[in-house]
This record gives structure tokens, sequence and C-alpha cells, in this order.
């Protein structure tokens, strides 16, 4: 199956600066009775975004519709908690391309990397760079390019690399994923289990 | 040769091949699945047109959508119904051994996996659930993965990974009375942090561990995720081999290949060639790891957690940490926990108190909530949810005894499941509630919307259940 080809992106970024935003705030764990991957964006953060009685919070970001966008910037520790996939479903069926932020859960990691959304680790400076840009100007535009691994604030022209594996950065320039690369190889993973396997 | 790790030795002989580059293809020993994260797998293969390559790799629960009463009748919930109709029709079609809810095996995937010997030691086991991490305990690299994973597992009993940095806890010494595994883990996970254990595989050592029992082994293994960590592992030992002979599906065990065997009857020569293999599985002496932290178990005082992280974590008879100015996330966690900075926790009112999870669910957790519990009574205005692991728990709960004397101390047992530990069935804390929970997550809304938990070990849920407010249990050890 193919995801969104990803190569460059440039959106105005949705800002939430906290840290260790986990996957009970990402999509709460009563929204996952569902049997299928689609709709879930319309619960992300559903705890934030709305108040008891269904209403929009209104200062909450993603009600603000001057800060919307498709790249996400939060505080270190991202994703952490459980290894729902749903958080990067989310995520991606909200209108999300990548996130940013310093660190990342490593589950949610490989589960964005699955998904066609982008996992972008700046550094802590970096980071900072990017909410105190944002607070003094109102907000944000990011630009993200996966060809060179490099994310960059166009206006101040400051950017970072970032890190991806080859096999990874392939995958998502070409919309491929994992299971398409596993299925080509059964005939393998047979020998493995005739000649190695059972010798252990 | 160079010296191994043990996680090294495990790795090395599951991998298929390596991706340059890229991420290494991994080869899986056991692979369970539950009702939550499976349906969009299966929907996945079937989009593809592809089959289910080792059905007999594969065993499959429902554990986190059902309720705590009354399994015997149609779930009432349809939206709860609904992934567990799809487990049922998806493990028939391809031929995946499914324990149902009712069946004598059921229970929460982490605890039936080593209650039935089908976690054996020296694996690679994955299932869609971060506390995979259990598993560990028994001396395998087992971690939990995602949906698309999930998949992966399914279409191809391989998954793409990459090599983890490793790092060795050592805890040393002799725990103090009335300290158990649920401390010595929050212990760990207040110091190292949330993400203290990111990007690491961790193994479990020293004089503490080794003296752990299976279960207790299990409790810390199960937390390794709360720090961050992929999975922990403990180098299997005789404690593992005693636990794992006769049970259904281990070596030896007289018609267990398939169908699981029958309990206790055991082919001396098939499981000694196992436990031969297995005594194998340890680190070398001078391995390297890329982290090392020892702890010492006299300085591990029973714990509880006050904030909305795992980390949050502090001795039940010490005082809620002051607010330094520069934590708008400590801060944050006070406010939704009703907490005040400065004050004791020991003392404050509670609500309801939760005894189970894969954490906390096993035997000899009700064992040890029951010996507080015994010749007292539940204190007026408590919820207590008592809930077994698995039909295994429920059935040696009432063996033992231990079900009696609960109910004598005016307690119910509940039927198994995941329950409170996330409140995806009724078994929700309301909103404002304080619950002192065995459990692993005190995120934000994690047991139902605003929900206010405390995260501890069986003894010290024990004594606020019996006196109704944070309690050292040591006071009723004397
Ligand atoms: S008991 Fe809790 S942590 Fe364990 S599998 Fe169930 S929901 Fe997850």
């Amino acid at each position: 199956m193919s995801y969104r080809k990803f190569t460059i992106e440039e959106s105005k970024a949705v800002v939430l600066p906290e840290e260790n935003l986990d996957t009970d705030q990402i999509i709460p764990a009563r929204f996952l009775k569902t049997t299928t991957r689609e709709g879930f964006g319309e619960n992300l953060f559903y705890d934030r975004r709305y108040d008891k009685d269904g209403r929009a919070i209104e200062d909450f970001v993603l009600n603000r519709k001057e800060c919307a966008g498709t790249i996400l910037v939060a505080g270190r520790n991202f994703g952490c908690g459980s290894s729902r996939e749903h958080a990067a479903w989310a995520l991606a069926d909200y209108g999300f391309m990548a996130v940013v932020s310093s660190f990342f859960a490593d589950i949610f990691r490989s589960n964005a990397l699955n998904n066609g959304l982008l996992p972008v680790q700046v550094s802590e400076e970096f980071l900072a760079k990017i909410f105190d840009y944002s607070k003094n100007h109102n907000g944000i535009t990011l630009k993200i390019n996966l060809m060179e691994k490099e994310i960059s604030i166009p206006s101040s022209g400051e950017c970072e690399n970032f890190e991806i594996s080859n096999y990874k950065q392939n995958c998502l320039i070409n919309g491929f994923d994992d299971i398409d690369y596993l299925a080509s190889n059964l005939k393998e993973i047979e020998e493995y289990e005739v000649f190695k396997l059972s010798s252990l | 040769m160079n010296p191994k790790t043990l996680f090294d030795k495990i790795w090395e002989s599951h991998i298929v091949k390596e991706i340059e580059g890229g991420p290494s293809v991994m080869y899986i020993d056991r692979h369970y699945i539950h009702e939550v994260t499976s349906p969009q797998a299966f929907a996945g293969i079937r989009r593809r047109g592809l089959k289910v390559f080792r059905p007999e790799k594969t065993f499959a629960t429902c554990d986190h959508n059902v309720p705590t009463l009354n399994q015997h009748l149609p779930l009432s919930d349809p939206l709860s119904a609904l992934p567990v109709e799809e487990l049922a029709k998806n493990t028939a079609t391809y031929g995946i051994k499914y324990f149902p809810l009712g069946d004598p095996s059921n229970g929460v995937v982490h605890i039936i996996g080593p209650e039935l010997g089908l976690t054996q030691c020296g694996m690679t086991i994955v299932c869609g659930d971060s506390h995979t991490s259990t598993h560990g305990a028994l001396g395998n690299i087992a971690f939990g993965i995602g949906t698309s994973e999930v998949e992966m597992v399914l279409a191809t009993q391989t998954i793409l990974q990459t090599k983890p940095k490793q790092m060795l806890i050592n805890v040393n010494g002799s725990l103090k009375e009335g300290v158990c595994a649920k401390d010595i883990i929050l212990h760990i996970i207040s110091r190292l942090g949330t993400s203290g254990g990111t990007g690491y595989f961790l193994e479990f050592a020293g004089s503490t561990i080794e003296n752990l029992s299976m279960e207790e082994r299990m409790t810390i293994c199960n937390m390794s995720i709360e720090m961050g960590a992929r999975g922990g592992l403990i180098a299997p030992d005789n404690t593992t081999f005693e636990y794992l002979k006769g049970r259904q599906y281990s070596p030896g065990t007289i018609g267990s290949s398939e169908v699981g065997g029958v309990e206790g009857r055991v082919n001396e020569a098939e499981w000694e060639g196992a436990v031969k293999r297995w005594s194998k599985l340890k680190s070398d002496p001078g391995c390297k790891y890329d982290m090392e932290y020892t702890f010492a178990a006299e300085e591990i005082e029973p714990m509880i957690t006050y904030g909305t992280n795992p980390a949050m974590g502090i001795p039940v008879n010490s005082v809620i940490p002051e607010l330094n100015g520069s934590e708008a996330g400590l801060s944050r966690a006070l406010v939704y926990m009703g907490l005040t900075p400065g004050v004791k926790i020991a003392g404050l009112k509670i609500d309801y108190v939760f005894l189970g999870s894969c954490t906390n669910g096993r035997i000899e957790d009700f064992r040890a909530f029951a010996s507080l519990v015994k010749g007292r009574q539940k204190a007026p205005g408590v919820t207590a949810w008592l809930v077994p692991g698995s039909k295994g728990v429920e059935r040696q709960i009432e063996e033992e005894g231990i079900g009696d004397t609960l109910r004598k101390a005016g307690f119910e047992l509940r039927q198994p499941g995941c329950s409170a530990c996330l409140g995806m069935n009724d078994d929700k804390v309301p909103e404002g509630k304080y619950a002192v929970s065995s459990s692993n997550r005190n995120f934000e809304g994690r047991q139902g919307p605003g929900a206010r938990t405390m995260l501890a070990g069986p003894l010290v849920v024990a004594a606020a259940a019996v006196t109704g407010e944070i309690t050292d249990p040591r006071i009723f050890l004397k």
C-alpha cells in the first residue's frame, strides 16, 4: 500500500510548546474502538481541544484557524506512552505531514514512519528558536526538505539537518512501506527458518 | 571472540538479513495479538492480497475492551463488541489460536503468555502493545509494536528493526521489609525519567534482581517502557526454568506443541534439552553496554506517584516536591492532581483502588494484597476494583483461599481484563477522584477523563484500601 509521498513540505507550523505529549493525550483510549484506520483526526488531542460539553476550547492551537498547517511542532519526548498506532493515524488523518520535536518516543517514531508521517528530530536549540520565533512573530512557517534531510525557517534563513535512514528516506519519497519490502523477501525468510531457526 | 550481551546473542540469532543504510529484517518467534490493535492489520493484509504466513506462531486474546462483570453475557457496548467479533472472525479465518472471553486461558495478553508457557527463554516476542516488555523477564527480546508492524508479522513473521543501544541496570542488596518489585521500578524511573531509556534496550541484573520471583521480575520488565526503553530483559536462571516447567505450552509438556499440553505432565528428557539450551543465555563477562546504572536496594522505599507521568514518584512517607519555578510540566501536573507542593503525601484521602493490570495482576500481587487486608475491613467510601490478570490467576486466587480472605474484608473480585488500567470498558475513575492503582500509567485521563491516578505496588494499594488514605503499608507489617 502506498502512502502520500513526501519530498518538500513548506507550511505554517502548528506550535505546541509542551513536553511529554503522550499518546493518551494525542488520542484518548476511549476513541480506539473502531476497526479501521480512518477518521481519527476528528478526535486528535480531544481532551485538549474540547471541554466537557464538547465545545471547542478557543485558545487551544488546533482550534485557532490562523494557526492551521501541516507541520506540528512540539516539546521533547513527543509520543511517549502506549504503542497505539492510532496516534500516528490521528495526526496523519488530521492532515499533518510532519512532526518536529527535539525527541521522539521510539515506538511513535516507527509508527509515524510507517504512515508517511515524518518525525523530524531537531536540536534543543533549534526547537527553542522555533518556539521563540513563533511567539515573537505570531506564527512561523517551516520548510522540510526530505531529499536534503534539512529543516529551515525560510524567513530567517536558519536551518538544521536531521537524521533518517536512507532506507526510510527512500520509502517516504516514493510512498513505499515496509510491508511491501518484507513481502518481497519471503523466500529468504523461509531459508532462514530452514537453516538457522531450526538450529537454535 | 568479543564478549557479547544476552541481547546481542538473541538479536544476532534472529536477523534474517541486514539492509544497507537501514534496519535489519528480524524474525519473530512469538506474536501475541488482541482486539484493539489487530483489526486494521488483518484488513491491511486482505487489502494487499496477502496471507498469514505462520499462523501457528501467533496467539490471540481479548482483554482491553472487555467488561469485568458478567462476562458470560453478550458485550453490551456495541463499540466494544465490534473489535472482539472481528478478532474472533479473523483468527478463525486464518487458523490462529484464540483464547476468547470465558476461555480457561483467557486474560491480559502479558499475563497469559508466560502463564501458559508460550513465552519461553531466548525468543523474539512482539505484540501490538507497549507492555510487551513484560516477557523480557524470562530472558527474551520482547517489545511493543504498532499496527503496521502487526501486519508485517502476520504477513511475513518478520519486522524491520534498527539495533538499539544497550543499558545495564544493576540493583544490588536486600530490600527493606514492605518494599516490592513495583517500588524498585518506580524508584528507578523516578531517577532516570520518562525518557531516560529512550533508544535503549535494558538488561536488569544484580543480586536483588536475581532474588526476585518470576512474577516480580515481570513487574520490573513491564515498566521498562515507562522510561522510554524499547524493552528490558533479565537473564534466565533456575527461577525462570522452575516457573516454566510443566506449563501448558512449555517444551516437554506432554502434548504441548500445537494445542497446549496437560499441565504438569512432562517428558523430562525433552525438558532438560530446553534447559540446557537456555542455560547459555547470559551476557558474557566483560561485555560492553552503552550505559550502566547501579542502584542500592536498601535505599528503596515503598513508592507512590503524585503526578501525571510514572517518573513523578516519591517514597510514600515523603512530601510532594516543591515547585522550583522552572518546571511548567510539574506545576500543570500538580494542578491536574489537585495536590499541594511541600505537603506530606501520606494522609491524602482517596476514592478508588485498583489491583490488577499486566504490571500487578498476578497471583503474587493478590497474595500480597490479601496478606495486608486480612483481618481488616475495606474503608467505607472506597471503591475497590480487584481484577485478576487472567482466568488462571482467578482460579488460583480461589484455590488458595485468597478469595475468601478478600470477601471477608469487604472486597469483591471482578473478572479478568485490562479494566481500569486504561478505562476502555466501564471501569473508569470519575473526574477529580483519586485512585491508588497498581497499573503502570498515570497520564492525564488514562483511567477516565479527569481521573487522578497514583501508581503504587500491591501493598500500598492494600493499605489505601483499608484506611481510605495514602498510607505507608509498613505500619501494618509489624
Ligand atoms: S493491563 Fe494495561 S498496560 Fe497491560 S496490556 Fe492491558 S491496558 Fe495495556
